[in-house]
């Protein structure tokens, strides 16, 4: 029976791929890959091997998944909005940090999306600009947050250019300045970057923030110190615009 | 084409890089504009008006200047071309839309300023604009900061003439640029050597009114729900209004909208019927510069309405018929031309109403402002804007873009969000 079959929602994203198969409203399983040369053909291979009844597909790359298999595609915010809202039915504004973008969605109580900012062409602040300075710092990208959250205070980054915020830090590490503190003030240069988008939404409580990097911890609490507000993380936060998918996959085809 | 190449030369111009900037303009031109598909049979001779901008045009002026004519070049939709033609000269607007031309602007102007300006220096900074070379006089305008202190870096090397468009729209504001356009009438009078005569300006008032009229035409079948052409097509034909001769280019497009009247009869659209109604408003897509356009249509959208420089605010509001007398007439065209609603007046509640009166007219279901980079006073107006539209229950978004393809992701991500937002909103 067609309904037995599970649905897949697809996220394309510019850093890694997240494929979710969801099953009578549960997710059965998932898969995260690096988005690399190889990524499309994974996915084909993927969605050749699986029993589905619908596929919805978001990211980065959607639209290359619209031309060559001809699936339906919505964007990253109708995606991650409905993802949001199923996690958490209070939800009101999703925060979500990605590879190479940020977003910040407004929910509306029905559940559909209403206002939303995204960075624009910049990647300083997203994903991206954490990797590369956790490696300037000579850090694990896990360790990066969790000695940040371990300095007592801030050594202030200026540059929120990936390029020169690189250097500002190598220069700041060569004149001897303790790595943990360098960390924490990058971490609070991200968040000033963020906070201008955020500030423009009303918010008092059911903020959650998704995607990679909020598996940041320091982030978060730096984020709950900022917004004066509490900070919902899913477990798999990067997963929830690929959920959203799935869930759209999964009301269209009734 | 090597007649062209000949011509250009002639011009002393850069040849080969002309040559790389028109082929890029091409590929955009073939890639956005020529792909459409059940394009109105008469859109071909506007196809040619683009095509033969830097040629055919060019070669019309130059044989025009060789009986006499002198050749202005604007850069603003407040310069009164009726007033140039009474005096046997011919106006073309000079704006650039090509962003390859723009590092030879950078060169020597600052990076913030908008992508307009710098790509029309860049131009001619390059020796790619082969109307620059032939101008006899250009006329800058104060719309702006950039544009203003643009005028006086290049009034240093060409023959320039600058009106000043005041700042609001009071009698004392009225009665300043009526004076400028006199002191405009004067300036020509010198450069041409003729005097303005009535029963001239009288022809060209006429002129220009048709060709405003075909181009309300040509919008009016844009507020129906079959729609006889695209929102890019129309954009094309604007494109054309600011360059190509103006009895010619009226004539042509008398026709095409024949063709469109014929096809709305035929219920022939070149929408589907689910496809969102969007208006653009704010700033200018001048010839090159097809990116928001072509984002938004090819994302399933129809543009049913440009609130632009290259729409609503080119065609909207007529210049009175005052016969036999030159001071009414000048009076009438000082009068036309302070109606239009630039984001340079201040207050500006005339352009909040226009732009809800003509989202109402036009049906639309959401509005796109258009924001062109370092464009400071539409893209904080844009926040009035926005909230006059929500106080209506119009959805609206603001894109701040250039004219480089680097956005052009984010962008689409952006803009389909916002239809899928619009879908959501009528299904509820």
């Amino acid at each position: 029976m067609r309904e037995d079959k599970p649905v897949l929602g697809i996220d394309l994203g510019s850093r890694t791929t997240k494929i979710v198969k969801l099953k009578e409203g549960k997710v059965e399983s998932f898969e995260i890959f690096d988005t690399n040369h190889n990524a499309f053909y994974r996915v084909q291979n993927i969605i050749r091997d699986s029993k589905y009844s619908k596929i919805v597909a978001t990211g980065y790359g959607r639209h290359l998944m619209k031309a060559h298999l001809s699936t339906r595609v919505v964007t990253e915010i109708k995606a991650c909005a409905r993802g949001a809202k199923f996690l958490n039915a209070d939800c009101s504004l999703v925060i979500d940090i990605g590879g190479q973008d940020s977003k910040v969605i407004e929910i509306n109580p029905e559940g559909s999306f209403g206002q939303f900012e995204m960075n624009d062409r910049c990647a300083a602040g997203t994903g991206r600009f954490l990797e590369v300075m956790a490696q300037v710092l000579g850090y694990g990208i896990e360790d990066f947050w969790k000695e940040a959250l371990a300095a007592k205070s801030p050594i202030a980054v200026s540059s929120m250019c990936t390029v020169f915020a690189e250097s500002e830090v190598i220069s700041l590490i060569t004149s001897g300045e303790d790595r943990r503190r360098v960390a924490l003030g990058l971490h609070l240069s991200i968040i000033d970057r963020l906070y201008p988008m955020i500030s423009r939404f009303e918010y008092e409580r059911g903020v959650m923030f998704v995607g990679g990097v909020a598996k940041n911890r320091c982030l978060v609490e730096l984020l709950k110190k900022k917004l004066k507000c509490d900070i919902s993380v899913p477990e798999n936060p990067q997963l929830v615009s690929a959920l959203g998918s799935a869930l759209i996959a999964s009301e269209e085809r009734k | 084409m090597s007649d062209d190449k000949e011509m250009w030369k002639k011009l002393g111009l850069d040849v080969g890089l002309h040559q790389e900037i028109l082929e890029s303009i091409e590929r955009n031109f073939k890639e956005q504009v020529l792909s459409q598909k059940n394009r109105p049979a008469k859109m071909s001779y506007f196809d040619e008006v683009i095509k033969n901008a830097h040629g055919a045009r060019v070669k019309e002026i130059i044989d025009g200047k060789s009986r006499g004519s002198k050749f202005i070049g604007t850069f603003c939709i407040y310069v009164p071309d009726e007033i140039v033609l009474a005096l046997d000269a011919i106006p073309v607007a000079l704006c650039g839309g090509t962003s390859l031309s723009i590092p030879y602007a950078e060169k020597i102007f600052p990076r913030n300023i908008c992508p307009l300006v710098k790509s029309t220096l860049g131009l001619a900074f390059s020796k790619t604009c082969p109307y620059a070379p032939i101008k006899d006089m250009a006329v800058g305008e104060t719309t702006c900061d950039a544009k203003k202190k643009t005028w006086d870096v290049l009034s240093k090397k060409v023959r320039f003439h600058i009106m000043e468009v005041p700042q609001k729209k009071e009698a004392k504001d009225k009665e300043l640029w009526y004076e400028e356009v006199l002191n405009f009438k004067g300036r020509l009078e010198e450069l041409t050597g003729k005097k303005l005569e009535s029963e001239k300006l009288s022809k060209s008032i006429q002129l220009i009114n048709r060709k405003r009229k075909a181009i309300a035409n040509l919008h009016s079948f844009r507020k129906g729900s079959a729609l006889p052409i695209s929102g890019m097509d129309s954009l094309v034909v604007m494109q054309g209004a600011l360059n190509d001769e103006p009895q010619r280019f009226t004539q042509k497009l008398e026709q095409l909208n024949e063709e469109l009247e014929r096809r709305i009869e035929e219920g022939i659209s070149v929408a589907g019927k689910k496809a969102k109604r969007v208006m653009i408003s704010g700033c200018p897509s001048v010839m090159g510069n097809w990116k928001i356009h072509h984002l938004i249509e090819s994302a399933g959208a129809s543009i049913v309405c440009d609130e632009t420089c290259t729409g609503t605010r080119y065609f909207e509001n007529l210049v009175a018929e005052e016969d036999g007398n030159l001071e009414r007439q000048l009076k009438a065209i000082s009068d036309r031309y302070l109606k239009v609603a630039c984001s340079c007046f201040s207050p500006n509640e005339e352009r909040m109403a226009n732009v809800v009166r003509l989202a109402k007219e036009y049906k639309v279901d959401g509005v796109v402002q258009y924001i062109l980079q370092y464009c400071h006073t539409y893209n904080v107006e844009a926040i009035n804007i926005a909230s006059a539209l929500n106080n209506e229950g119009i959805p609206s978004i603001k894109i701040e873009t250039d004219y480089s393809e680097e956005d052009v992701g984010q962008l689409k991500t952006r803009l389909e969000a916002f239809l899928e937002g619009i879908e959501s909103k009528k299904n509820a």
